[in-house]
């Protein structure tokens, strides 16, 4: 029979070195949690409340029409000529931008400006305010952030060509069709011309134009990703059935 | 350091773990909450718009 106390390990003394590599591992594991946080989970969380935050803008918007069933089509009347907005006040949330591509839920408030205090870091996207309104014959230029800050951006390099992108107004959706990617430097702005990479020549065509940082984590570059208009759909009409789940929820 | 956090703490083996598992609940927390969206900022890339 072996007494207890004998099969206690004998305490270790405390020592400067000890409680230095105690810390250190800490800071180790503080760090690790940072990087789990940076590169997904902190996107997940604010891309969530803001996701939230549109559908509730929508809501306010849509108080009138609740009872409307989606649509399949846009109104072919309006298409041609769809309502123009009037520009807000920087920092004013004005729109909600909608991607199926980017999942069934992807749903982000779009506000006035590109600062990055007032708009981006706060999980807006940001409008060029020299760009054109959405429906307006140009340019509607958005900038966003690719990671932090909700990563609205982060999937830019997974558009197909043919991808709708929906912009939400108080009107109803406008619908553009992704078109294609585009590398530039971070002086690039011929991206925002009415008709991108044109300077000078008067647009005959709606286009969007969403730019975020590329690579990741990196400014060296800028990512571009264009889509041509192609209908309006009134609100009256109903949500387009392509993004019912993002409008309505997925319930 | 933790040793003595360890040896400090009240109650049986399975009393000191709960506690523990809290505390570490709490500070990650506070950390995804408050600490590292402040952090971001100023580690993340916050450029990212075109411009002359």
């Amino acid at each position: 029979m072996t007494d207890r106390v004998s099969r206690r390990r004998p305490r270790r003394r405390v020592t400067v070195v000890g409680v230095l590599g105690e810390l250190l591992i800490t800071a180790g594991l503080l760090v690790l949690a940072f990087l789990g946080y940076q590169v997904w989970l902190g996107d997940v969380i604010v891309g969530g409340q803001l996701n939230g935050e549109a559908a509730e803008q929508s809501q306010e918007w849509g108080a009138e029409y609740s009872d409307v069933p989606p649509s399949e089509a846009g109104d072919p009347e309006l298409s041609e000529a769809p309502p123009v907005g009037v520009a807000p006040a920087n920092a004013q949330r004005f729109a909600n931008l909608i991607i199926p591509r980017f999942g069934g839920d992807y749903y982000r408030p779009i506000a006035e400006g590109v600062g990055t205090t007032d708009v981006l870091n706060k999980g807006n996207i940001g409008h060029y305010p020299t760009t054109q309104m959405p429906g307006a014959l140009g340019n509607f230029a958005l900038a966003s952030h690719r990671s932090s800050g909700g990563g609205n951006f982060h999937d830019l390099h997974q558009l197909h060509v043919g991808d709708h992108i929906y912009v939400e107004t108080p009107d109803g959706w406008y619908q553009y069709s992704f078109r294609n990617l585009e590398y530039v430097r971070p002086t690039g702005v011929g991206v925002l011309d009415p008709v991108p990479q044109a300077d000078g020549v008067a647009a005959t065509e709606r286009v969007i134009t969403l730019t975020t940082c590329n690579p990741f984590f990196s400014t060296a570059e800028r990512i571009i990703a264009y889509g041509v208009y192609d209908s309006f759909y009134p609100r009256a009409g109903g949500v387009p059935a392509e993004i019912a789940s993002n409008v309505l929820g997925a319930g | 350091m933790y040793g003595a956090l360890w040896r400090v703490l009240p109650g049986p083996w399975w009393v000191r773990v709960v506690i523990l598992l809290v505390a570490v609940a709490a500070i990650l927390t506070a950390c995804v909450f408050w600490v590292f969206p402040w952090v971001d900022t100023l580690v993340a890339p916050q450029d990212v718009t075109v411009d002359g």
